[in-house]
């Protein structure tokens, strides 16, 4: 009964906000992680992070650049690379088409220059809203044109990772990218780059298996799903339940894979803090 | 040629009586010293590998395993590497490198073991230490893929200056049951993925992604085991001696183009950087 009128009072304030045309938008939302509902504006506020349980929701490459670099210094970095279908993969071209038109990305990674509280580095975002962020050509191609503009500019590289894997309607050609990525971040760390590699949910598979395991600084999201094979994978090969919070970046922070877990809110200050560290791109 | 299907080819690259690496180490290398362990925490029987003379020349030699019997396939893990067994190939890579020996690896795997403790202990952060150490690798490095080439647990030992692959091998993002597992919710339309996978030797050299397809006997290599031998001595001897032409830098930068190129042709470049 409380909560029945704690909520209509919550619906009167957004609506009553709405009119003074700060909010746009009263709807709620529910939290795939604990069933939740908060509303949408509460979600806004916290970044997409639930309000109720803290589940770092997965958000877009532009949103989360935006939540990262300084305004004004975001620079997008091959902006027209596009994805190609190297085995003719029955419908995979309209569903290409689909999502760019649904998400405005021509693949499932954006790269970009930018600076955090004035340092400058060079970005790549990956985006699980299209196809999973799996890796195809043109993801692995942006990962490694990213990590070679870094260090033709001597500049720090930073990959946000989140993605199902090695896609695969592009077979084999996706999996040469993880050969790819991982000997173009190589190059470029043992160039004196610095590499700071940050997992977010879900990593798995190819990426995981590649150049987002290859952090000189590894850095996850609170919760996220992170490991080689998928947790439904490992309980059909082993046939048991696997434990509470197998896989999970708090797991792997426990098994030494992991320098820290930074929730979404921090991003900004803990990356600043690194770069200042690195000044010059790690060179002195 | 291609007098099988793919999905044929992948029941020959299967075969329990086709030649693993343990038979090629035998056959084609004298004074073999294996090495054992990741000097971390384990020893991994489903790669094996170690030191030895190709023609007399010192090399470092490794591959998958699978185990010849039910005992054998158990201390092998079916040739599904754990990351002991992907250390352990860093290590004696890393070695090999040190005192300039050439690298000649067999692949031979379903894939990565996709088991509890393998994730407990990094098996992608093992694989990618692979990948990235590989492709940095000063001296020259080919790789046979004998058999199944299974996804990036086949790749982890795979990152050559030359590529090669027995006539019925496939070489495959996922096994054919996974992909169809993925894609269609639906392992058992596995033999319809072996179709549009591109998976075979003869694919795969028109792709680019390896380079070079060598002949198997009538019915495949498990019947007639010296010829394969034979023409996979030749093959090696052959790339061997062209790589030897190349120094150390030059060997690292061939390998790296050679993957950095593979799905750029088919990606249009972008815009001019800022």
């Amino acid at each position: 009964m409380n909560q029945t009128f704690s909520r209509r009072r919550d619906r009167l304030l957004t609506y009553r906000a709405m009119r003074e045309g700060k909010i746009t938008s009263s709807r709620r939302t529910r939290c795939s992680a604990c069933g939740e509902e908060s509303p949408q504006l509460e979600w806004d506020r916290n970044l997409q992070v639930c309000p109720r349980c803290g589940f770092h929701a997965p958000i877009g490459a532009y949103y989360r650049l935006s939540n990262i670099l300084d305004p004004g210094s975001f620079q997008e970095l091959e902006d027209k690379l596009s994805p190609a279908d190297p085995l003719a993969f029955p419908d995979y071209r309209s569903k290409l088409s689909e999502l760019e038109q649904s998400t405005g990305l021509k693949d499932a990674a954006v790269s970009a220059l930018g600076r955090i509280e004035g340092k400058k580095a060079v970005f790549a975002v990956l985006d699980s809203r299209f196809l999973m962020g799996s890796m195809g050509t043109a993801v692995g191609e942006k990962v490694a044109r990213a990590a070679e503009y870094a260090g033709k500019k001597k500049l720090p590289l930073v990959i946000f990772s989140a993605s199902g894997g090695a896609r695969m309607q592009e077979g084999i050609f996706s999996l040469m990218q993880m050969a790819k990525t991982a000997a173009a971040v190589q190059r470029f760390q043992s160039g004196g780059g610095l590499y700071i590699s940050c997992l977010t949910h879900p990593t798995t598979g190819g990426v995981t298996a590649s150049f987002a395991s290859l952090g000189d600084i590894m850095l996850a999201e609170p919760g996220a799903l992170i490991g080689f094979a998928g947790p439904r994978v490992i309980e059909q090969t082993i046939k048991e339940q696997l434990p509470e919070g197998f896989q999970r970046a708090e797991y792997l922070l426990d098994h030494g894979f992991l320098d820290r877990i930074v929730p979404r809110s921090e991003w900004r200050a803990v990356l600043s803090q690194l770069l200042a560290l690195h000044e010059k791109g790690g060179r002195t | 040629m291609s007098r099988y299907t793919p999905e044929e080819k992948v029941k020959l690259a299967r075969h329990p009586d086709r030649p693993g690496t343990a038979d090629f180490v035998d056959a084609l290398f004298t004074d073999f010293f294996e090495q054992r362990g990741d000097r971390l925490c384990g020893e991994d029987g489903s790669i094996f590998g170690g030191i030895a003379r190709f023609h007399g020349r010192p090399v470092t030699v490794l591959g998958h395993r699978k185990g010849k019997n039910l005992e054998e396939n158990l201390t092998c893990n079916f040739g599904m590497p754990s990351p002991e067994g992907y250390r352990k190939a860093q290590r004696l890579m890393r070695q090999a490198e040190k005192f300039s020996r050439p690298i000649i690896t067999f692949v031979d795997t379903p894939g990565a073991y996709p088991g509890r403790e393998a994730e407990e202990r990094g098996q992608g952060e093992a694989i990618a230490q692979c990948l990235a150490l590989m492709s940095a690798l000063e001296v020259p490095v080919i790789s046979v893929i004998t058999g199944e080439g299974g996804s990036g647990g086949a790749l982890a030992l795979a990152v050559a200056n030359r590529v090669l692959m027995l006539e019925h091998a496939v070489y495959s993002v996922l096994s054919p049951e996974g992909f169809a597992s993925i894609l269609w919710k639906d392992s058992s339309r596995a033999g319809e993925a072996c179709g549009v996978m591109k998976l075979t030797a003869q694919d795969l050299r028109r792709g680019g992604i390896v380079q070079g397809v060598l002949r198997e006997p009538e019915g495949g290599a498990h019947t007639d085991w010296q010829a394969v031998f034979r023409t996979v001595d030749a093959a090696l001897t052959h790339e061997l001696a062209a790589l030897d032409k190349l120094r150390g830098p030059a060997l690292a930068r061939q390998r790296y183009d050679m993957f950095r190129v593979m799905g750029q042709n088919l990606a249009p470049a972008g815009r001019e950087e800022p």
